[in-house]
């Protein structure tokens, strides 16, 4: 199979997921009761901007908010980012409740150090997660998201990436529970992570 | 020729020409804002909206900065699967009487090949050039990079 071929694949795995989100939120059916929902788990092993080997592992116990992107984009990434970071600044105290996680598909300039320069930025609580191709396929496959590699000659080393923009959150047990879609503004994330908190508390 | 003769003889070519074709003169820039950059070797990004006051079509056909060596108009498009793809206008047309945003997610200017970092708090000039020779200037400040808007 290739690249594309997956990517493709992936794409329509997603799609899925959209509907099968869609079908949780308008009938109020349990979290991840949906089989759509449940087919997306976070599976990786990723090096954080810190250089320590995450793993899915270490997120237990912990909301993550995960993000995917490459710190050559200049339009979208940045404005998840921004608006994470804002989530995060709203969220106060309840904010040590939630780890965002922004993972580079860009495996080959996106190094920890790159990530490093570039994520802390816009929040310190925001991790970057980068790794080698075979490690991002794998995550890509575990999290059922879409990239490709975009020649563009005007972009730096001629290539920019396309991918896919939406903010997965993760329950404190790992469990998948929902996508916010790309440009969901901050407030509303900030509203509903509030009230999950608030709810498992 | 007088001074006075002079002026009237433009004006009357303006009278003329104005209603066929609108230029640089009747866009009007607004709410121009970038976000700060780390060192020069990704591409930035600025938004802004170009209001057109005349009353014909206005067309971007370029922009110019000795910001960037390179600066374009890209438009990022989000699929039905969520999937994020940004691509190059060649033109942006605006119609008379109307505005078009550049903003996150959407239309964007792309500045790439950074000559000298983006700090915020400080600005550069932009210039936007229409198929018609004319040019629209803008002074576009640059803000923090984790900005959401103009007011940030």
């Amino acid at each position: 199979m290739t690249r594309l071929q997956k990517g493709l694949w992936a794409a329509v795995a997603v799609a899925a997921l959209g509907a099968g989100a869609l079908a949780v939120t308008g009938s109020r059916a349990p979290e991840g009761a949906t089989t759509a929902a449940s087919s997306v788990v976070a599976e990786f092993e990723l090096t954080g901007h810190d250089g320590v080997v995450r793993t899915e592992e270490d997120f237990r116990g912990t909301w993550t908010l995960v993000f995917f992107g490459f710190t050559n984009c200049p339009d979208v990434c940045p404005t998840t980012l921004a608006e994470i970071a804002q989530v995060m600044d709203d969220l106060g105290p309840q904010a040590d409740a939630v780890q965002p996680l922004f993972v580079s598909v860009d495996s080959d300039r996106d190094r920890p150090e790159e990530l490093a320069e570039y994520v802390p930025m816009f929040h310190p609580s925001i991790l970057g997660l980068a790794g080698t191709p075979e490690q991002i396929e794998a995550t890509a496959a575990s999290f059922k998201i879409f990239y490709e590699r975009v020649p563009e000659d005007a972009a730096p080393d001629g290539y920019t990436m396309g991918h896919t923009s939406q903010v997965f959150l993760f329950d404190p047990d790992g469990g998948f529970v929902r996508l916010y879609g790309y440009g969901t503004p901050a407030p509303e994330i900030t509203a509903d992570l509030r009230a999950r908190i608030d709810a498992r508390e | 020729m007088n001074r006075f003769s002079h002026a009237a003889l433009v004006l009357g070519l303006f009278a003329v020409a104005a209603p066929v074709l609108a230029g640089g003169d009747d866009v009007v820039v607004e709410d121009a804002w970038s976000r700060a950059s780390i060192g020069t070797s990704r591409p930035g990004a600025a938004y802004m909206t170009l209001r057109n006051t005349g009353a014909g079509p206005v067309v971007v056909s370029g922009l110019r900065t000795d910001l960037a060596m390179r600066s374009m108009i890209h438009s990022t498009t989000t699929d039905a699967q969520g999937v994020t793809r940004m691509s190059h206008m060649e033109e942006v047309e605006i119609a008379a009487g109307e505005a078009v945003a550049l903003a996150p997610g959407g239309l964007h200017v792309m500045l790439m090949e950074l000559q000298r970092p983006m700090v915020e708090g400080e600005s550069f000039t932009l210039s936007v050039i229409f198929a018609d020779g004319t040019e629209a200037s803008v002074e576009v400040p640059i803000l923090g990079i984790a900005a959401r808007g103009p007011s940030d």
